[in-house]
């Protein structure tokens, strides 16, 4: 078997001629936006003597009265609403802690996901002593935000057939701020998987399911074997997304799906090679600049 | 000092510079896809490596939260190639404790804490090369680190090494500077509101010196904040680019 061994090579500027110089108030911390008292203070911003300052690095954003400074990379900061991928670390009193990227771990209460049985079932104690059965150290789920504690802390929900236990797949992780906000985040892309676009950050690729089994409520796994040609296109997809989070490419379905095309004259293994990444990456950015057009 | 003139009549240093000089600084954010943010620097010959995480839940013993505020954990370690003679310990030992309980304190003054209760904010520093200025190099590689990390501070934390010398202030000490052992002040400076984040002295200085050498070290410590805002702006206008929505 022949290994490729390479030295690091350093990252090149970013690159040149499909992006525009975009004129935007970029601060860093400490930096004075505005000493006018009239403005409301949003997040990334302190006041001190009068003058609103910024304090993470980031593009300052206004709406009406109310500035933000965005930080270009932070933790997950969630929203009622969104679709995320997590990890369960921990079960508790009636509860599941759950790793979803985010500043405290999030809870998953008992009462907040779909039992095997139906909607209308009435939770036991029973229950409260199974419920390692459901879901276990280590298991993930996909889930959606129910509400938002003050200190951060993010309650989940589970009480939908979309969401659940994940089975069989891959997780990518990237950063939270590069998946764009959609109104839908699961997706059946026409190359033959299916990929979950946490608005955490986390991404779950995994093969099509033929049909839902309804009734498991989520919680019994398909252990059959995946065949060949869907781990293929698995493991595509899954560098694919690498490439586009190491250049900073918003993730959504169709640039997902245009990269997943671009990479298909190169084998897999070499996708992770950074001059083939730079190639369909620049290759998407194409694309879609043409499509918008 | 025994023969070796650390300042030449002419005014120059043992490595050419001029006592006010600083040594070259490069520095780069965002090295690891890993962490939540990291950062490298280079001083001269000193090199450092800064990665942090969080904030996040914390980790051990629920009972080190604090209700309304994030704990700041760090941690200073050398490679053990990193000095002429080989370490044993990378870490743990005395002069590491300090150094952690030294970081732990300034960034404490420096990251707005108080919007993160009841979680935790990992800092771990590592010296690659030690050439002088350890400490300092390892606050202005944190401060880089926390900023790609997205995490709010106050104001950039910047900090330099001066040495008082035949009646002149020496700024950002090399290694050889450090060991013929005059006194040293290590400043570490909030440069906007000019507020200090810590000051540490070993061995003795006259008083009237102090305010000299002072002021020479808060100098130099806004020169290092020019270079980092620098790396900073290049590195945010950079990412917004590629990002560019």
């Amino acid at each position: 078997m022949a290994v490729e061994v390479r030295l690091p090579a350093a990252r090149k500027r970013g690159s040149e001629v499909l992006l525009p110089e975009t004129n935007r108030h970029l601060v860093a911390p400490g930096d004075t936006i505005t000493t006018d008292t009239g403005f409301m203070r949003g997040h990334g911003t302190y006041m001190e003597d009068e003058k609103l300052l910024a304090s993470v690095a980031g593009t300052v954003e206004r709406v009406n009265k109310l500035i933000c400074v965005r930080a270009l990379k932070t933790r997950y900061n969630g929203e009622v609403g969104d679709i995320v991928v997590g990890r369960i670390t921990e079960v508790q009193q009636r509860r599941w802690k759950v790793e979803t990227n985010s500043r405290l771990d999030s809870v998953l209460l008992l009462s907040s996901v779909n039992l095997p049985g139906g909607e209308l079932r009435r939770r036991s104690v029973e229950d409260e002593l199974a419920m390692r059965d459901y879901l276990q150290e280590g298991d993930l789920i996909s889930a959606e935000v129910q509400a938002v504690f003050s200190d951060g802390a993010l309650s989940l929900h589970t009480r939908s057939l979309k969401y659940g236990k994940l089975g069989q797949g891959v997780l990518v992780q990237v950063s939270p701020s590069l998946v764009k906000r959609r109104k839908t985040h699961f997706h059946n892309l026409p190359c033959g998987a299916s990929i979950i676009l946490g608005n955490n950050g986390f991404i779950w690729i995994f093969p099509t399911p033929e049909q839902r089994e309804e009734e498991a409520g989520g919680f019994i796994m398909n252990l059959e074997p995946v065949s060949l040609p869907d781990r293929e296109v698995i493991s595509r997809l899954r560098n694919c997304l690498l490439a586009l989070s190491t250049h900073k490419m918003m993730l959504y379905d169709t640039s997902i799906l245009y990269c997943y095309e671009a990479s298909l004259p190169h084998q897999i293994k070499d996708l992770l090679k950074s001059e083939v990444m730079e190639e369909i990456v620049m290759e998407t950015r194409q694309r879609l600049v043409e499509q918008e057009g | 000092m025994a023969g070796l003139e650390l300042l030449s009549d002419q005014g120059y240093r043992l490595d050419g510079r001029k006592a006010v000089e600083l040594r070259k600084i490069q520095a780069r954010m965002g090295v690891f896809a890993q962490a939540d943010g990291s950062a490298y620097i280079e001083q001269g010959n000193t090199k450092a490596l800064a990665v942090v995480y969080g904030p996040h839940e914390i980790r051990g013993s629920r009972s080190k939260a604090l209700h309304d505020r994030a704990v700041v954990n760090c941690q200073y370690s050398m490679a053990t190639f990193s000095t002429g003679e080989r370490k044993r310990r990378p870490h743990g030992d005395r002069k590491s404790s300090e150094m952690t309980l030294h970081l732990k304190q300034t960034f404490e003054a420096a990251i707005l804490t108080q919007l993160y209760p009841r979680s935790q904010i990992d800092i771990y520093v590592q010296i690659l090369q030690a050439d002088g200025g350890n400490y300092c190099a390892c606050v202005n590689a944190a401060t880089l680190a926390i900023m790609d990390a997205g995490i709010p501070m106050r104001d950039y934390v910047c900090a330099c090494s001066t040495g008082f010398i035949e009646d002149t202030p020496l700024v950002d000490l090399c290694y050889v500077e450090e060991a013929a052992g005059g006194p040293q002040l290590a400043l570490a400076l909030l440069p906007k509101s000019e507020q200090i984040a810590l000051l540490e002295m070993n061995s003795r200085l006259h008083e009237d010196h102090l305010e000299k050498v002072l002021d020479a070290a808060s100098k130099a410590c806004r020169d290092v904040y020019a270079v980092l805002d620098r790396v900073v702006r290049d590195h945010v206008q950079e990412v917004c680019t590629l990002l560019g929505e």
